[in-house]
């Protein structure tokens, strides 16, 4: 227990709700390479897990394609399985068994059967790692039918997420950016993250909307989730400091299925949109958002939407290459100064 | 009726299923694709023999009529399945391919269903159930990386997996000795699993082996990789056959039926025969007179 004011870092709250989690279900078992404690996986998450629950926890070979069709087959006979994959990067692994397995058994067997299983994957970048170490590979399970897409934010409840994601009948690929681990997970208090106003909307992943008016008014909505929710934060920060624009920001957690009310009502509010999101642009989370809200609010709209996203290009390894490549706060506050009517 | 004459009805059934699905392409029945069992049927019917329905499970291929009517007994439900219509097991969502019943699960991507298998087996040992499970292979499945990776994690786990190899020779069009180096069977062998391997027709032959498998892992709690040599007289799937007509020829001397029907008295086979036939067309009046499968209503 913490004994300072200080909220516990990210990789605490998860650690925390494993142990919670493995307390409360027997049929929960976790699988992942060196997950064994003392060293307790990669990223430390699972720290202190195998010495209390030695039987359910399984250090694994290096074979990621199999580990997820094992995973899919201990679910269809009732276990819970969190599998967590050291980098998400090596999801792409995984890929047949979740195209063609996890995500369909359940809709092609015509629901006699259910899938229950939870992926845990480090995604992200901003930690010098290169090329097929850091990327956030979320917009590949985005267009996968039949499976859930979380990701969890440093101002999110952690602990909340990942109990859901366990409970959950569906199959759901638990992003987790890595620079979350080390941060603070900060939760509001009294409906407030520093001086920004937050509601939480949407269950059991719920959107996080934060607004500097108080939900009265704003100039633009910008859409985004996990790592990039620090950034965005900074961003809209230093529109009201310097530029007196105000703009709400809706931090989703559950990316598939896409549910976007919050933003819609949001949108409502501002008539802007601009995305945010660390992977490569193209084909990506923003350009999903943006079709559905021109769809749904082209009313609302008096700005085309605008996309904010790494260049499509590979992650490189030198930190000043990967700043490079990689979308900033200034990306953010030119993408909201570019849209119409905003720039005076 | 003796365990002989149980096991020619079975095949015999399969059999006619098979040829009765190929027929049905023809007069436009079907759609998609099927891939029939022909000349395996004492593979499945020699070994599933010592499943319980109940309690064990079987993972099983693209090819997996032969198997599922094995296990289940579910001609009305397959045959309506791989016609589309609504009373299938799937519903007419999965199709000739991708099956689930109880204990039975189908999938259509080779090597896929070899991890899936695996976990299954990790399950039922955690839960204590004593179910074997078991899993289809065919020659060219061991052409896919994550069957290795199974065979290793399942040995390394000691997971109650009983791996079956059907090795028919061809994969698709492709003969194996243009897609598979090496031995089948010293591949389980190198991950230390019991190894055992046959090449016969003969149910009896099969069944036998297949208990000594099974008797292995039900008491070590140990897999075990059985490699059963075999020749499918069928299509890969419908008719794209370029075979040499000889070769096919030449291995129906080993027809199954032949071997098991050469020991069963004349009137028994008949008997059983005109049995199996009367239930078979029951069946497809069953299945054709069934609705189609039609798309659920939103609520």
């Amino acid at each position: 227990m913490t004994t300072t004011a200080q909220p516990r870092r990210g990789v605490q709250a998860l650690n925390e709700a494993l142990h919670a989690i493995f307390a409360s279900r027997d049929d929960v078992v976790l699988l992942g390479e060196d997950v064994l404690d003392p060293y307790g996986g990669a990223f430390k998450v699972t720290q202190g897990l195998s010495d209390a629950y030695p039987d359910r926890v399984l250090t694994t070979p290096i074979s990621e394609a199999s580990l997820f069709g094992v995973a899919a087959g201990m679910a269809l006979r009732g276990q819970r399985p969190i599998l967590e994959i050291m980098f998400g990067d090596f999801v792409a692994l995984g890929l047949d068994q979740i195209v063609n397995g996890i995500s369909k058994f359940r809709e092609m067997y015509d629901d006699q059967v259910t899938v229950p299983l939870v992926v845990r994957a480090p995604m992200g970048a901003r930690r010098g790692y290169g090329p097929t170490h850091s990327q956030s590979l979320e917009k590949l399970l985005l267009g996968i039918p039949n499976i859930c897409v979380v990701a969890c934010s440093e101002c999110h409840d952690l602990g909340a997420l990942l109990t859901a994601a366990v409970e959950d009948e569906r199959p759901v690929f638990f992003i987790e950016n890595k620079l979350l681990y080390g941060r603070p997970n900060r939760r509001p208090e009294d409906g407030h993250i520093g001086e920004l106003a937050v509601r939480e909307s949407g269950d059991p992943y719920p959107a996080l909307i934060f607004s500097a008016t108080d939900f009265t008014e704003g100039t633009a909505t910008v859409v985004t989730y996990g790592g990039m929710l620090p950034i965005v934060l900074d961003a809209v920060t230093e529109l009201i400091l310097e530029h007196e624009i105000f703009c709400d920001v809706v931090a989703l957690s559950q990316l598939a299925p896409m549910e976007l009310d919050s933003v819609l009502e949001s949108v409502a509010r501002t008539g802007a949109v601009v995305t945010a999101e660390e992977g490569t642009l193209t084909g990506g989370f923003g350009a999903e958002v943006a079709a559905r809200v021109q769809n749904a609010a082209w009313s609302d709209l008096r700005a085309p939407v605008r996309r904010v996203a790494a260049r499509d290009g590979i992650i490189p390894s030198a930190r000043s290459l990967e700043d490079d490549m990689l979308p900033s706060v200034e990306d953010v506050v030119t993408a909201v100064m570019a849209l119409d009517g905003v720039a005076r | 009726m003796n365990q002989l004459a149980t096991f020619y009805e079975r095949m015999f059934f399969i059999r006619r299923f098979e040829e009765t699905l190929l027929d049905l392409f023809s007069l436009g029945k079907l759609v998609g694709t099927t891939h029939t069992y022909i000349g395996q049927e004492a593979n499945a019917v020699g070994l599933i023999d010592h499943l319980d329905p109940e309690v064990d499970t079987v993972f099983s291929n693209h090819r997996c009529h032969g198997h599922y009517l094995a296990f289940t007994d579910d001609a009305f439900g397959l045959l309506c399945e791989v016609m589309g219509k609504a009373p299938g097991v799937c519903g007419g969502k999965g199709g000739s391919q991708h099956l689930c019943k109880g204990n039975f699960y189908s999938n259509g991507v080779l090597g896929s269903i070899v991890p899936v298998a695996t976990g299954i087996a990790l399950a039922e040992k955690r839960k204590g159930t004593g179910a074997v499970s078991t899993v289809f292979l065919g020659d060219g499945t061991l052409g896919e990386g994550v069957t290795y990776e199974s065979l290793n994690i399942a040995s390394l786990w000691r997971l109650p997996v009983l791996f079956v190899v059907e090795n028919n020779y061809y994969a698709q069009s492709t003969p194996v000795e243009l897609e598979l180096a090496g031995s089948i069977a010293a591949r389980g062998a190198a991950f230390g699993i019991e190894t055992d391997e046959l090449d016969t027709t003969d149910v009896e032959l099969i069944r036998e082996a297949a208990g000594r498998a099974l008797g292995h892992v039900r008491a070590t709690g140990a897999p075990c990789f059985l490699v059963l040599n075999t020749y499918r007289f069928s299509p890969h799937s419908k008719s794209d056959d370029q075979r040499d007509p000889a070769e096919i020829e030449q291995r129906r001397a080993r027809d199954p039926l032949l071997v098991a029907g050469a020991r069963l008295d004349d009137d028994e086979r008949v008997a059983i025969e005109t049995r199996c036939e009367e239930r078979l067309a029951e069946t497809v009046e069953a299945a054709d007179a069934a609705p189609a499968a039609a798309p659920g209503v939103a609520a």
